[in-house]
C-alpha cells in the first residue's frame, strides 16, 4: 500500500511518467481539424477543373497559405498519434514495434516538413519551370 | 508470448460476436484513420509536385486525372468525412453525453447519413 495521497500520485504521473497528453492532444487536434478539414475539402472542390496557375495563386494567397500550413501540421500530428495507437495495439514483438514506431514518426515529420515547405515555396516564389 | 500467460483466461474473441452497427462503425473509424494517414502521403506529394513544377506537376495532374486517381480521391473524401463525423461523435462521448445504447445507435445512423451528404456536397461543388 502506498502512503502517498491520491493527489501526490497524480502529480507524480505514475510509473509511465506521463499522464493524459496523448489522449488530450488527439482530442485537441481533432477539434481543430473539424473546421480546417471542411475548409480544405470544399476549397479544393471549388478548384476542381482550374488551371495550374489558378491553383498556385490560390495556395500562394496569405490566408490560404496559413490555413494550409495549420491544416497540414494539425493533420499530420493527429495522424501520428492515431497510427501510434494502431502500432501499440497490433504489433507485439518489442523490436518490430520500436522500429516501426520510429519509422512511422520520422515519416510523419518528413511529410509535414516537405508539405509545409512546398506551401511556403509556392507562397514566396514562382516554381522553377512552373 | 511468455509461457506464464498461456493458460490465463482470455476475453471472448471478436468472431463470437454477432456483427452490430456499433462495433462495425468503430472498426471502420480506425480503418479510415489508417487510410487517411496513407492519403496524407498523396496530399504531401501533390504539394511537392506543385512546388517543383514542370514534369513533376504534369505527372501529378495525369495521376489525379486518371480513373484510378479519381477513384482514390472519392475514397479519400468519403473516408475523410466519415472520420470527421464519427470523430465528432467521439468528442460528444468524451463530454459524457449520448452514451445510452439507443443514443449511440441514433448518432451512428445520423453520422453515416451526414458523411454521405457531405461527400455528395463536396463532389457536387467539384463537378458543377
Amino acid at each position: 500500500m502506498s502512503l502517498r495521497s491520491p493527489l501526490g500520485r497524480a502529480r507524480g504521473l505514475g510509473s509511465a511518467k506521463e499522464g493524459v497528453q496523448h489522449w488530450w492532444w488527439q482530442r485537441l487536434t481533432a477539434v481543430a481539424l473539424v473546421p480546417l478539414t471542411l475548409w480544405f475539402v470544399f476549397s479544393i472542390a471549388c478548384l476542381a477543373g482550374a488551371g495550374r496557375a489558378e491553383v498556385l495563386a490560390w495556395i500562394a494567397s496569405p490566408v490560404n497559405a496559413v490555413g494550409l500550413i495549420l491544416f497540414l501540421a494539425t493533420l499530420l500530428h493527429h495522424s501520428q498519434l492515431g497510427v501510434q495507437v494502431v502500432i501499440e495495439d497490433y504489433v507485439h514483438a518489442e523490436g518490430v514495434k520500436l522500429v516501426s514506431m520510429v519509422l512511422m514518426k520520422f515519416a510523419h515529420v518528413v511529410l509535414a516538413v516537405a508539405a509545409i515547405f512546398s506551401v511556403l515555396k509556392i507562397a514566396f516564389g514562382a516554381p522553377i519551370g512552373g | 508470448m511468455s509461457t506464464t500467460s498461456d493458460n490465463r483466461p482470455l476475453s471472448p474473441h471478436l468472431q463470437v460476436y454477432r456483427p452490430q452497427l456499433t462495433s462495425f462503425l468503430s472498426i471502420v473509424h480506425r480503418a479510415t484513420g489508417i487510410f487517411l494517414s496513407l492519403g496524407s502521403v498523396l496530399l504531401a506529394a501533390w504539394l511537392i509536385a506543385l512546388a517543383t513544377g514542370g514534369d513533376a506537376a504534369d505527372c501529378m495532374d495525369r495521376v489525379l486525372g486518371s480513373w484510378f486517381g479519381k477513384l482514390a480521391l472519392l475514397a479519400w473524401s468519403y473516408a475523410l468525412f466519415y472520420h470527421l463525423c464519427n470523430g465528432i461523435r467521439h468528442l460528444v462521448w468524451d463530454a459524457g453525453k449520448g452514451l445510452e445504447i439507443k443514443d449511440v445507435y441514433t448518432s451512428g445512423y445520423i453520422m453515416v447519413i451526414a458523411s454521405l451528404l457531405l461527400t455528395a456536397a463536396a463532389w457536387a461543388v467539384a463537378i458543377l
